[in-house]
């Protein structure tokens, strides 16, 4: 077992780890962050995107040792009491979403694009988020969504804007 | 617009239906406090890991699990042996024949595997890393049987068995011919006389539905009983049959389906694994919890679609459609699963589409493969249809050296004509087709398309322009119990709903139609917010417990709204009926004398006389000063049994750029306009159809699961399936016209399924259409590039897939 501590959500934890243990299943099974989910085994689904150290990583793509005193944020950490993220908020405007399984990954994708390009085009929209699969939307309110949240000045909430 | 009007018709002028409600579900769903079955871990839990088959197709001479039991943290570990007396054999619930073949399903393998994937083991532990790691202690020694990959060779004399106890892989052959059902003319005629016939031979490849939750169950065990939490769309339908496989009386099984991440058909049936954690759970007395891997998923999970479809037009000289004639092969892999081979035959009345054919024959055999299981998937049976038809009267058009639009026009139901008995036996109740068509082509800019592509045509352009069309009618809503019957499916299509009113005024609207993304809740509540008069925000949806909702049919086929929603309609009509007599006692008039209006009960020709709901609904709660002898609630059920199927419609049009030299197929411009009659909410709906649309364009563009010739799944990951992303897909630009259903008092159609039914074809149409002068009279799906150029290169030959792949008929070497 490996030694690990981080913040996550604003909250700091010190556990101690299987060396072999994915970001994601310490975050869920560890730490109770199931909002954060697993949809694949490749890396290819994107549902469990966090920020890391205010980078975006797919949380099943990274060890829990590798985020080792690091700062994580994911989708439950956004929302200030009831006042919900600007991104959250144009999902639920924009009806981006519909069972909301790839959601907590694909706001976490989506503020991460605005934060390298504040005011993308509908096509660096489409490509900025491909790494992040929907399967009930079709993708054009989730466009429609981080169009929203983009023009007026993008200004994410959350422990680690 | 004549019989249509652009949005909510004037007949229904209410406050929340038809407006465009934010959802109440998302709240939760974007701030993740989700509760999706695999987020719940009861205290004790014990996880489990599941043995598969590497082997399509192999007798189990040997298994041995015990070295597993003594790795660490191994609670048990049990192979088919273990559960062969117990575990029964999952459902199928549609024997559509009487001499239907079902060989059976367990759960965990016991003597012989048929398809890779299949369950052999399982094992149970502290962990489910545990449980993953003591896996590989298991030993199985198999002895390999030849696959069955191809459905043809599968039905030729001399052919290996998929089942060795059985005498042919063929479970079934159902038959529809027009002559003998009196619906219609004799095909053999029309066959006979015809002075124009065109054949084709479409390939329906396998799809995976590809929900993004992956599946999930927990079950506990409650005294002689269980609870279980499952990623199942249908919760009731579960309860019932997991009763019925493994003899845990009904009412000792409750089953919660919470936050559930997508279905499309894929959480229909029961699954092997349901079965396998049940019978852990009980095994031990302890909770215990499967969640599925995606790769375990993509590979065992039901499949879809997968069929040969053989289908004959007839006409005449002028462009009138005389006869059609079906014949499908269709895959129903290594088992049959819940409604498996029912899926094809939900096809057979859709066939004959928008279309007045005289003469109808469908013939469809169902085939075992040594291969995944399929069952339904997002149209079942539909999608397939309307393909079929949509691309024939394109090849239809070409021959007769018409514009399909035109042809389409000549042979479609006049909105005059509705309702409209078809030949195959359905009566549409009503439809507007030149509407829908009139709106989608000055939406697309049709004209000026065509002659663009005139203009590119003469130019001999590399990047050709294609225009593809679909005019599309669906059935959904299922079902009439009665035609069910008919069907010989094993249950009824009602649907039931209850309300309770509490004490102040608040509503409890209880449904059995479990939601799994589909925005109920929402708009369940504008139909009782409005019904009742009470505000949006005051209803509360309760669905997916057996336990809180005892009675449904749960959630598949488009028939939420068009059956659980008049189940509500029904339900507040008593509700409304019971406060009307506890108004008319507090306001001392007749109930004859009392109107009701937005939500409040007054004295005709008496203003300032008046109770509302929450009145009346503290009075009963109260019970101080009822009507004598009424008993004090004003609580009602209700359950809806449709009278008929529901018939969306619309047209779709695409228009495709193909790079003649890369065979690269790019969207250009997609345009529907739907017709679902009244909408509840047009955000949700236009939401159903975008995802639709995606699902059907991505059939056409970019799907298919494949096997090699030793029958193992090559598209085992999201790599190799390839369902789209946002960078795959176009804008889509939707718009709706309204013909109210007459079916029902809502004048609802079902949405979920029409936008993957119709745009399928519309895309291959647009790609054949674009590489008809290079001779080109079909394109494989999915059309990759690496096909259109193969079909481009190849001119009439058309383009036949590359080894490896399994188009035109499966897999190859």
């Amino acid at each position: 077992m490996t030694k690990v501590s981080m913040t996550v959500d604003g909250v700091s934890y010190r556990d101690e780890v299987e060396p072999r243990t994915l970001l994601v299943h310490y975050l869920r099974e560890q730490l109770g962050k199931v909002g954060t989910v697993v949809g694949c085994d490749t890396s290819n689904c994107g549902a469990c995107t966090v920020d890391l150290d205010g980078q975006s990583v797919k949380s099943c793509t990274v060890l829990a040792v590798q985020a080792d005193g690091g700062t994580v944020t994911t989708v439950e950490g956004l929302a200030d009491g009831s006042t919900l993220d600007p991104m959250q908020q144009a999902f639920h405007d924009n009806h981006a979403l519909q069972c909301g399984y790839c959601t907590p990954g694909m706001i976490m994708a989506a503020r991460d694009l605005l934060r390298h390009n504040p005011h993308p085009s509908e096509t660096e929209i489409r490509e900025g988020i491909e790494g992040n699969l929907c399967r009930c939307t079709g993708y054009q309110n989730i466009v429609r969504a981080v169009q929203q949240a983009a023009p007026g000045g993008y200004a994410p909430t959350g422990a680690m804007s | 617009m004549t019989a249509v009007a652009d949005r909510p018709s004037a007949a229904t002028p209410a406050a929340e239906i038809g407006r465009a409600r934010k959802r109440k579900e998302d709240q939760h769903l974007v701030t993740g406090r989700t509760t999706w079955t695999d987020n719940l871990t009861p205290p004790g839990t014990v996880h489990l890991a599941i043995l598969r088959s590497p082997m399509a197709h192999a007798r189990i001479t040997a298994i041995d699990a015990s070295a597993a039991r003594e790795r660490p943290g191994v609670v048990a570990a049990y192979t088919g042996q273990d559960f062969a007396e117990v575990q029964g054999d999952l459902p199928c619930a549609w024997p559509v024949t009487p001499d239907m073949v079902n060989p059976g399903a367990p759960s965990l393998a016991v003597t012989q595997v048929n398809h890779v994937g299949e369950a052999v083991a399982v094992v149970a532990a502290r962990s489910k890393a545990e449980a993953v790691d003591a896996l590989e202690a298991i030993e199985v020694d198999y002895e390999p049987l030849p696959p069955v990959l191809d459905m043809e060779p599968a039905v030729a004399d001399g052919a290996t068995l998929v089942h060795p106890h059985t005498t042919s892989n063929r479970s079934y052959t159902w038959a529809f011919e027009s002559g003998a059902a009196g619906t219609g003319m004799p095909i053999d005629a029309a066959l006979a006389d015809a002075e124009v016939t065109v054949t084709r031979r479409f390939i329906q490849q396998r799809l995976i539905p590809s929900f993004m939750e992956p599946r999930s169950v927990v079950v506990e065990p409650v005294g002689e009983g269980i609870l279980m939490h499952s990623a199942t769309q249908v919760p009731h339908i579960l309860r019932t049959m997991l009763g019925l496989t493994l003899g845990i009386p009904e009412h000792k099984v409750r089953v919660v389906a919470p936050d559930v991440g997508g279905g499309f058909g894929g959480k229909i049936p029961v699954t092997p694994e349901e079965v396998i954690t049940t019978l852990v759970a009980r095994k031990l007395g302890k909770p215990a919890k499967y969640t599925e891997s995606r790769s375990e998923s993509i590979m065992s999970a039901h499949h879809g679609r997968d069929q040969i479809q053989d289908i004959t037009i007839t006409a005449t000289r002028d462009g009138t459609v005389t006869g059609l004639d079906v014949h499908l092969f269709a895959d129903m892999g290594a088992y049959l699963r819940l409604v498996g081979p029912g899926v094809p035959i939900l096809g057979a009345f859709m066939y004959n589409a928008i279309y007045k054919i005289p003469a109808y024959r469908f013939v469809c055999e169902g085939i075992f493969t040594t291969k995944t299981p399929t069952d339904a998937y997002r149209g079942a049976g539909r999608p397939e249809a309307t393909f079929a038809i949509e691309r024939i009267m394109d090849e239809l058009a070409a021959e007769l050296g018409m514009d399909p639009l035109e042809l389409r026009r000549k042979n479609w139901i006049k909105h005059e004509e509705f309702p409209f008995t078809t030949v195959a036996g359905l009566t549409y109740d009503s439809g507007n087709y030149e509407a829908a068509t009139d709106r989608a082509l000055e939406l697309i800019g049709w004209g000026e398309l065509r002659a663009e592509q005139a203009q590119r045509r003469e130019r001999d352009d590399p990047v050709q322009l294609g225009l593809g069309i679909s005019t599309f009618t669906e059935m959904c809503g299922l079902a009439p119990s009665r035609v069910l019957g008919s069907l010989d499916y094993g249950a009824g299509g009602w649907e039931n709903a209850s309300i309770r009113m509490l004490a102040t005024g608040k509503v409890e609207v209880v449904t059995g139609s479990s939601a799994h993304g589909q925005g109920h809740e929402t708009a369940f509540s504008q139909i009782v917010a409005d019904k009742l008069g009470v505000p949006f925000e005051d209803v509360e949806v309760i669905h997916g417990d057996t336990q809180s909702s005892p009675k449904g049919l749960d959630t598949y086929g488009s028939r939420s709204l068009a059956v659980g929603g008049i189940a509500i309609v029904h339900a507040a009509d008593k509700v409304i009926e019971k406060a009307r007599r506890v108004a008319a006692h507090l306001l001392e008039a007749g109930e004859d004398d009392l109107e009701f209006e937005a939500g409040s009960f007054s004295v005709k020709g008496a203003p300032g006389s008046s109770v509302t709901m929450g009145d009346i609904a503290f009075a009963t709660f109260t019970a101080h000063n009822l009507p004598e002898g009424m008993e004090p609630s004003l609580d009602a059920d209700a359950t809806y049994d449709p009278v008929n199927f529901s018939f969306p419609h619309g047209t779709h049009l695409c228009a495709v750029d193909v790079d003649t030299e890369t065979g690269r197929v790019t969207i250009r411009k997609y345009v529907c306009v739907d017709d679902v009659g009244n909408p509840i909410n047009p955000l949700i709906v236009e939401g159903q159809v975008h995802g639709g649309l995606a699902q059907g364009i991505a059939q056409a563009l970019f799907e298919e699961a494949v096997y090699d010739d030793a029958g193992n799944l090559t598209t085992g990951t999201f790599v190799d399936y390839t369902p789209p992303s946002a960078a795959d897909l176009p804008s889509f630009t939707t718009d709706r016209t309204v013909t109210p259903s007459t079916d029902n008092p809502l004048g609802v159609k079902g949405v979920g399924e029409a936008g993957t039914i119709a745009s399928t074809p519309a895309v291959v149409n647009a790609i054949v259409d674009a590489l008809r002068p290079f001779g080109v009279t079909d394109v494989p799906m999915p059309c990759t590039p690496e096909r259109v150029w193969r079909a481009v290169r190849d001119g009439k030959q058309s383009g036949r897939a590359a080894a490896g792949t399994n188009a035109y008929g499966g897999a190859q070497s």
